[in-house]
């Protein structure tokens, strides 16, 4: 069977079992976002069948507020800022970090934490902070990273946390429930981390199911499909290669051990307890919120801007008045645009003709 | 001669002398360059009443050296297929040095080595150059600009504007693999991948693409930074017509799908160093494309679409799902100095 047989045959499956419902399932994952978006799944969906996304991407579910203060940290004269790639483009409230870098402030991409760390080790007379964002999946590897900094005695090495963790995001899109939410697609990578039993509160607490789905065409429309057939809410794992009821315990302990749970500022949803990672007292040394004084100013959300509609699944990102107009890849006016997991992104770089 | 690079080899006096004749010379010497002379004669280009093509390019690739060439190779190739694009042979090349002083001297002669060994691969002369050399600091090693002029062969127009509805689109190989190996070499993710830059000069596999297609082959264009996406936007755009790909279609070579995959770039807005995509006629597709692949650099050559009326100036893929999705032109700087 060619792939191309193997979703045909999968989606006429979908088709026959969301046939007459009005089904709206949410995927929360920025790889399931880019995934969906470049092979047009959703052509493939039958009518009645709706798949929004969610708050998956962590740059952009990161507040502006948060962002300024990346900015005013890379302003700071002996600070070199590094950061994943993704968070050069995205609008703070009076600029970006690519705008910081244009006019002269230290500002680096790096591709792991211990890229940061090594460069901390390197220039002994700068101080190397970085910006640390993302969820179950990238937190492991910056508390790897600090770990690395304090055994090395790296001691011009810091990070911003901004981690967040996943489930406290879903109760609360649950809890303020404004789109009814039929199920999920559970977050591959963060399942792999978390285990797929970190999720069954959607189904114990919400009688919603969710189902753990890989990243091929193929594993989306079969996620689909199991979502759509399951007798009563529960949480399925599909994507069985990676993801086990435990996860990842070496994984989990780490976070554990560099990081503990604190509240966070979410763009779109607002403050939501115990939702953010923030430097345990072990590691508060490398703390940059702690070591350094700044002052980002007041946060100003641009104009406009339903990145937060979006990330709560409230609307789709052609919905928004701004989208493919004022805010387009080359002119981002929310974070949804410019970030590679971004819904608005994916929309936008892989739209069907009009 | 000293073995590294010093400010006075860019002064114009002795020492700078002695660097054209122990270096450039050395490796590059031909008829028109040996002279010496500030500016090199073409005789006969302008008796045939046939027209010249002329085309620039400066290249700033980090490293200098990379899987399957160096920015000496990059120059030559780079300038060759430009001019190459407008139907048109090489008859000379120029060649100007900015060098970073401090540099090896072997390192340098190294990199013309490799560029004369590409001309003689394109058989173009470098005729002419020049060489300053900047403070320790600047031009990180070493700038490239190339200049080059051509013959026109052909009689017809070759250029977006000739494009026609029903014309098939011809991709000459794989694509990415100029990006990924200049990734690889960068060492910023300790891939252990094997891939070579597709660098070289494609005149001669153009050359064969025109013999078997004639007034057919309607459009010429090297798909470098910004990828094949690029050219094919361009050529919608630059056509008001439509263009319509298969994604299936499109040859890609397994280590660099798995870069792509590992690293999320869209394989499609690449940059690649010596891919030809050609507009070519319906009658004539087929026998241009069995010239291409028994050239030794098109054997992977593909049609992977075609000139269409439908969304004119817009370019669609069709993924192997069945399903479709604008290709836009990239934004912003995936990857700087590339090339």
């Amino acid at each position: 069977m060619t792939e191309r047989d193997k979703i045909e045959a999968a989606a006429a499956e979908l088709a026959e079992a969301a046939a007459g419902r009005s089904l709206t399932y949410m995927e929360v994952c920025g790889t399931h976002t880019m995934a969906i978006a470049r092979h047009g799944l959703r052509q493939l969906l039958p009518p009645g069948l709706r798949l929004v996304s969610g708050p998956g991407c962590p740059v952009c579910v990161t507040a502006i507020g948060d962002i300024d203060r990346a900015v005013a940290l890379a302003a700071l004269p002996d600070v070199i800022l590094t950061t994943f790639g993704d968070l050069m483009r995205v609008p703070a409230s009076r600029s970006t970090l690519a705008d910081e870098r244009a006019g002269g402030s230290q500002v680096r991409v790096v591709y792991s934490a211990f890229e940061a760390v090594e460069l901390a080790a390197a220039e002994p007379d700068r101080e190397v902070v970085l910006v640390g964002i993302g969820f179950e999946t990238t937190a492991p590897t910056v508390a790897a990273g600090i770990i690395a900094a304090k055994e090395r005695g790296v001691k011009n090495f810091s990070v911003l946390s901004l981690h967040k963790t996943m489930p406290a995001p879903m109760r609360a899109l649950l809890d303020a429930g404004e789109t009814p939410l039929d199920g999920f697609i559970l977050p591959g990578h963060v399942s792999v981390i978390t285990g797929a039993d970190a999720f069954d509160f959607l189904a114990d607490d919400y009688g919603v199911g969710g189902v753990v789905a890989g990243f091929e065409p193929d594993d989306v429309v079969r996620g689909l499909l199991a979502l759509a057939t399951q007798e009563r809410p529960a949480i399925q794992i599909e994507y069985s290669r990676a993801v086990t009821p435990e996860g990842n315990r070496v994984a989990q302990e780490v976070i554990e051990r560099v990081f503990e749970p604190c509240d966070a500022d979410w763009r779109g949803l607002g403050p939501i307890p115990g939702s953010g990672l923030a430097l345990s007292p072990e590691f508060r040394d490398f703390d940059a919120a702690e070591r350094f004084e700044i002052d980002p100013g007041e946060p100003v959300e641009p104009k406009g801007c339903r990145c937060g509609d979006v990330l709560r699944g409230l609307i789709d990102p052609s919905e928004c008045a701004l989208f493919g107009t004022r805010c387009t890849p080359e002119t981002p006016v929310g974070a949804c645009m410019v970030s590679s997991e971004g819904a608005c992104a994916a929309h936008y770089r892989y739209r069907d003709l009009t | 001669m000293s073995d590294r690079i010093l400010i006075g080899h860019g002064s114009g006096g002795r020492q700078y002398r002695d660097l054209v004749d122990q270096v450039f010379v050395r490796h590059f010497s031909n008829p028109l360059l040996d002279p010496l002379d500030d500016a090199a004669t073409l005789t006969g280009a302008c008796a045939s009443g046939r027209r010249l093509a002329f085309t620039t390019d400066a290249h700033v690739v980090r490293p200098l050296k990379f899987p399957g060439g160096d920015i000496g190779r990059l120059a030559v190739a780079g300038t060759v297929n430009d001019v190459a694009t407008a139907a048109a042979r090489p008859l000379a090349l120029a060649a100007a040095f900015v060098i970073e002083e401090g540099l090896p001297v072997g390192e340098l002669e190294e990199i013309c080595a490799s560029m004369a060994a590409t001309a003689r691969e394109a058989d173009v002369p470098i005729a002419t150059g020049d060489t300053k050399v900047v403070e320790r600091g600047l031009a990180d090693g070493l700038y490239i600009t190339t200049t080059g002029i051509g013959e026109v062969v052909v009689d017809h127009e070759v250029s977006p504007r000739a494009v026609r509805e029903g014309d098939l689109v011809l991709l000459s190989g794989t694509i990415g693999d100029h990006s990924a190996a200049v990734l690889a070499a960068r060492g910023e993710f300790k891939l252990e991948i094997v891939i070579e830059s597709d660098c070289a000069p494609l005149w001669s596999l153009v050359e064969a693409a025109l013999e078997a297609g004639g007034e057919e082959v309607r459009f010429l264009r090297d798909a470098t930074r910004g990828g094949l996406t690029t050219v094919l936007v361009e050529l919608a755009e630059s056509s008001g017509l439509g263009v319509a790909v298969e994604e299936e279609a499109i040859p890609l070579s397994p280590p660099v799908r798995a870069v792509c995959e590992l690293l999320g770039y869209d394989p499609l807005t690449l940059a690649n160093e010596g891919k030809m995509v050609m507009a070519v006629g319906p009658e004539r597709a087929d026998a241009v494309l069995e010239a291409v692949k028994r050239h030794p650099l098109g054997s992977r050559a593909a049609l992977i679409g075609e000139v269409v009326s439908d969304h004119p100036g817009r370019v669609a893929m069709r993924t192997p799902f069945g399903t479709r999705r604008v290709l836009d032109m990239p934004v912003g700087e995936l990857l700087p100095r590339i090339c």
